[in-house]
This record gives structure tokens, C-alpha cells and sequence, in this order.
């Protein structure tokens, strides 16, 4: 009895043993990407040029001047698109979780004539690609004048549907005992909203704005339809298609690659354990 | 006594609509409906109006009933058509299991801190494409010295030209894929397995089962709802792919290799204005993905009833 406990012991430590190395060699391989990037951030255009990425560190040749270049490479535009991106992304993530997490919370809290259909609607809009509108969408900006302004970008993400579908999976889950509660205070129904409620959704707020900042931060092809003006540019479109990988342009490349990347990890890191529960909260109730 | 003017009266009932609690839920809704209306169902009539014109500028277009669509029989469609289901068949393949195995992984217990890697799993995520992109676009550059042909080197093997053949190109589309959003569906895996009773685990261990046989009894049924969404959106994400594509080939690649139905469209639209065939593209892309995310949602018996 003894003996095969014992056995049994130590089968399951080389299982733990062999697991947590497979999650720790792959978080590795990971991160290997951004690895690159640092150390390509700061080695000389002309060194990628010759030799590609390579994983040595190589301080004869390596050196932050890279990341200078980025105030001076055609008047300091990155910062430019860098500032376009914070305002697109800060505009798109605010208006949409006001409204999406109203609307969410409108079909979880009320029952009401419709209320079915409008949220199948929303399942069904969920699974529709977008893309196929942005063509009838472009020239309504066309017609509304608003083609290369930053509304213009934001216009198609008011309010997203996988964000009222999850505000609505997460409000599901709040006592609806709170909303007869306050109603009997005297409070109106939209004051128990922005009083009671959206006190009691901030996890569910703090997931969905990453995930927006996310979605917006990345966004390519319809900021690419709306805007014309280099210095509106975000920085997806400038990386993607104005700098090219040849020549000098590797000097601001690299470096504005790691720009790129590092505000939003560190916001991350910050606020990655709410966010993961909040994710993980909203997404469970069927 | 006073009496109410009719614009007073007026005001005072809107107010009193607005706060009944009839009415309320409609006002809680009204920023999707009227979102709706504006930004999908006026462009999508529009859209399907656009696919049987032809358009030479505002004021010049003709009905051409359904010469768009067969215009679409061309050899570079097919070659779009043939990416994007390529790319889409083993994105859903990969993205589906993969980040399944180590959901099951890291939730069994058996790995320590797991919370720890879950959240070193999501980085990858949060980066641009476009940006991470350039170090793929570079990785699998056609240089000897790039990183994936050094790697072939170790084995001795030629270097490859990765990105000029759709093969080697899907491989590095999805591996890009992989790495930017494994960790995402770890987490919704994660949040389905947790949602497991334990006692389903214990009683399967007193009557015996492995853990093989505990995946394909308790875990995999018990995750279905976070499955269905999972490949629904995969599915999607497949055949809407267009960033990666321009990551890794950027937007105009005169060999058309890596363009996607959507780059396609965004041809079509953009560059050859040609928007009459461009709305087309759309229209069978929304078909594509409907039928394949049908077929998957009757597969996986979503419409079947719960017993």
C-alpha cells in the first residue's frame, strides 16, 4: 500500500516535471519574436540588410541610435501615426463599451416584446464578416463627407455586437434583486444603470477594453479605406505599407516595431489578472 | 389651476415614455438598432444592389444582371478562392486543437503555475500583426542566413524561398496565426473546462477511466458551447483573413500568391475600381462563410435539442 503510493508519487512529480517544461519551452519559443525584434531594433539598417534577423547579440554593431531616428525619419511622422492610433483607439474603445454594455445590459436585465429577435440579430451579425461592407460603407462616408477623419474610422465600431453579446453574457450573471431594490429608493431606471450596475461590470469593462484596444490598435483594412493623409495614418498602415523593409527605412523599422508593441504589454501586465477573470467570467454562461 | 401648453404636455410625456419601465428596455437597445440600420443593413441592400451594376462613377450606373458574378470565373479569383481555403481549413485544424491540448494541460493541475503561463500565453495577442508581421516576413526571409533556413541548415537541408509558394506560405500564415492567438482560445478552453463539475472527474477515476477516456467522456462534451464558438469564429476569422496576407506580402504582390478573397474584393474595389465585381466578392464570401459555419454548427449538433 505504502510502496504503490509512493510510486504513484513520484509518476505524478515526473508528470508535473514533463507539463510545466512542455508550457515552459513553448512561453519560450513564444517570445522569441519579440526577441528578434529588440535585437534588431538596435542593430544598423545596413547590418539587417546584409545579414537578416539573427538571434546573437552583437554590441560592436548594436546601439539605441536606432531609436532616435524615429524623432527624425521623414519629420518625425511615426509619432504622428503613433498619436493617430492612441486617439482612434481611446475614442473607439470608450463609445463602445458606453453603448455596447447598455444595449448588453438592456437584453440580460429587461424582458421584453422582441427582445429575442434583436438578440439573435446579434448572434447572426457576429458571424457575418464585416469586410464585405466596407465597400457600401466607404461610400457612405463619401456622401457624408466624413472620408480621412478619425470619426470616419470609428463609424463601424459604436457598437459591436460581440461586445453587447458579452456585457449580456456577463450582466445575466448580476441579482436582478438590485434593480427592484433601487427602484423602490426611487432611483430611475437608467440612474440603478450608472449608479448600481456598471459599479458591478468592471471586470467585465476592464476585458472588453483591452479586447478593443486590441481590435483597434490592429486594425488595418478599414483604416486604410478611410484615411488618405500620411500624417492621419495609424501606425499598421504606416509600417505596412509606407516603409518599406529596404534601404534606411530598417533604421525605423525595427525600433518602431518595438514601439509599438511595448505600451500595450505593459498595460497588460498591469491589469492582466482582471482581465483574465473577466474574460474567463463573461464567456462560461451559456 | 394652470394649463399646459401642448409643448409642455408634449415634453412631460416623452419623459414619462422614457422613464416607464415598459419603455425603458427599448431605450437600453436603441443605440444597436439604430447602429444596425445605419452600418450593416443599409450597406448590405446596397451591396447587393452594387453586384448586378456596373459602376463608371456616381452619376453613370447600369444594371448588368449577374455578369459580375461570372466574371468571377477567372484565374485569379481561383487562385484567391484556393488560399483563403487552404489558409481557412488549417487555421480551423490547428487553432481548434492546439490551444485545446493545452488548456486540458495547464487545467489538470499538473503544471505548476498556471496562471503564469496563461498570461505569458496572451502577449502574442495583443501585438499589430502588421508589425510582428515584418519579424515573420524577415524569419522566413529568402536570405541563406534567414533564421528558418539556418534551421534547415541544422538538419541539411536546402534553404527555402518560404514565401514565394503557397504551400510554405500557408505554413507561415499559420504558424503567424498560431502564435498570435493561441493563447486567446487557451482561455476560453479554460474557462469551459473550469466550469466542469469536479465530481464528474472523481466519479469517472472510481469507475476506472483513464485520462484519455475522461477527455472524451467529460471534458470534451462539457466544453461543447465554448467548441461551437471557438470554430464559429475561426471560421470566420479563416475566411476573412487579409492582414496577415498583407504581413507577410504586402498589399499588391504581382504573383498573387497569398491574396485572399478579401485582398481580392479589396483589389477589385480599390484598385480597379471595379466596384460592381468588388460587391460580388463580398457576397460570396458571406455565402462561403454562412454554408461552412451551417454545416459546422449542424456537425457539432447546436441545433439539436438539449435532452
Amino acid at each position: 500500500m505504502k510502496h504503490s503510493s509512493r510510486i504513484g508519487g513520484r509518476s505524478r512529480r515526473v508528470k508535473s516535471f514533463l507539463a510545466t517544461a512542455l508550457m515552459f519551452i513553448t512561453a519560450a519559443l513564444l517570445m522569441v519574436p519579440f526577441y528578434f525584434m529588440f535585437l534588431s531594433s538596435l542593430k544598423p539598417g545596413t547590418e539587417m540588410l546584409r545579414n537578416g534577423l539573427s538571434l546573437t547579440f552583437d554590441p560592436g554593431v548594436s546601439s539605441f541610435k536606432n531609436y532616435e531616428a524615429l524623432n527624425t525619419y521623414r519629420d518625425g511622422i511615426y509619432w504622428q501615426w503613433y498619436k493617430s492610433s492612441l486617439i482612434i483607439m481611446v475614442l473607439q474603445t470608450a463609445v463602445g463599451l458606453v453603448l455596447s454594455s447598455m444595449v448588453g445590459y438592456g437584453l440580460a436585465m429587461y424582458r421584453f416584446k422582441g427582445r429575442n429577435a434583436v438578440f439573435t440579430l446579434v448572434l447572426i451579425l457576429m458571424m457575418v464578416p464585416f469586410e464585405i461592407l466596407l465597400l457600401p460603407l466607404y461610400r457612405m462616408l463619401i456622401k457624408a463627407h466624413l472620408t480621412d477623419t478619425y470619426f470616419g474610422v470609428i463609424l463601424p465600431y459604436l457598437v459591436p455586437p460581440f461586445m453587447i453579446f458579452f456585457f449580456r453574457q456577463y450582466v445575466l450573471g448580476l441579482p436582478k434583486e438590485l434593480l427592484e431594490a433601487a427602484r423602490i429608493d426611487g432611483c430611475t431606471d437608467y440612474g440603478v444603470f450608472f449608479k448600481i450596475m456598471v459599479p458591478n461590470m468592471i471586470p467585465a469593462y476592464g476585458a472588453m477594453t483591452i479586447l478593443s484596444c486590441m481590435n483597434s490598435w490592429n486594425n488595418l483594412l478599414w483604416p486604410l479605406i478611410v484615411l488618405s493623409s500620411n500624417e492621419k495614418f495609424t501606425i499598421p498602415i504606416g509600417m505596412g505599407t509606407t516603409i518599406t523593409p529596404y534601404g534606411n527605412a530598417f533604421d525605423v523599422l525595427m525600433p518602431g516595431a518595438v514601439m509599438a508593441v511595448v505600451p500595450i504589454i505593459i498595460v497588460y501586465l498591469f491589469a492582466q489578472k482582471t482581465f483574465i477573470a473577466g474574460l474567463t467570467s463573461g464567456s462560461v454562461k451559456g | 389651476m394652470q394649463t399646459l401648453s401642448s409643448s409642455e404636455k408634449e415634453r412631460r410625456s416623452f419623459r414619462d415614455i422614457f422613464l416607464d419601465p415598459k419603455f425603458v428596455p427599448y431605450f437600453f437597445i436603441a443605440p444597436f438598432l439604430i447602429f444596425f440600420l445605419v452600418i450593416y443593413l443599409y450597406p448590405f441592400v446596397t451591396t447587393i444592389l452594387m453586384s448586378f451594376q456596373r459602376i463608371d462613377g456616381p452619376n453613370s450606373v447600369e444594371f448588368v444582371g449577374t455578369a459580375n458574378y461570372e466574371r468571377l470565373f477567372n484565374r485569379n479569383f481561383k487562385q484567391a478562392l484556393g488560399t483563403t481555403f487552404r489558409y481557412a481549413f488549417w487555421d480551423v485544424v490547428v487553432l481548434t486543437i492546439v490551444p485545446l491540448i493545452f488548456a486540458v494541460i495547464l487545467n489538470s493541475g499538473a503544471v505548476r503555475f498556471p496562471s503564469f503561463f496563461k498570461s505569458i500565453y496572451f502577449i502574442p495577442a495583443l501585438t499589430s500583426t502588421i508589425v510582428v508581421g515584418i519579424v515573420f516576413r524577415l524569419a522566413f526571409g529568402t536570405l541563406e542566413t534567414a533564421p528558418a533556413n539556418r534551421l534547415l541548415a541544422l538538419f541539411g537541408q536546402p534553404p527555402k524561398d518560404w514565401l514565394m509558394f503557397p504551400d510554405t506560405g500557408n505554413f507561415v500564415l499559420i504558424l503567424l496565426t498560431l502564435w498570435r492567438w493561441m493563447g486567446v482560445n487557451i482561455i476560453y478552453y479554460i474557462s469551459g473546462l473550469q466550469a466542469i463539475p469536479k465530481e464528474l472527474y472523481e466519479a469517472a477515476e472510481i469507475d476506472g477511466a483513464n485520462a484519455v477516456q475522461q477527455f472524451f467522456h467529460i471534458s470534451l462534451p462539457g466544453i461543447r458551447p465554448v467548441l461551437i464558438y471557438v470554430i464559429t469564429i475561426t471560421v470566420l476569422g479563416g475566411f476573412a483573413m487579409f492582414t496577415e496576407s498583407v504581413a507577410l506580402w504586402a498589399q499588391n504582390n504581382p504573383g498573387g500568391v497569398g491574396r485572399t478573397i478579401v485582398g481580392y474584393m479589396y483589389l477589385m474595389g480599390f484598385y480597379k475600381n471595379n466596384m460592381g465585381m468588388a460587391s460580388a466578392v463580398g457576397l460570396v464570401l458571406l455565402g462561403l462563410v454562412l454554408a461552412v459555419n451551417l454545416l459546422q454548427l449542424i456537425a457539432m449538433g447546436f441545433f439539436r435539442k438539449e435532452d
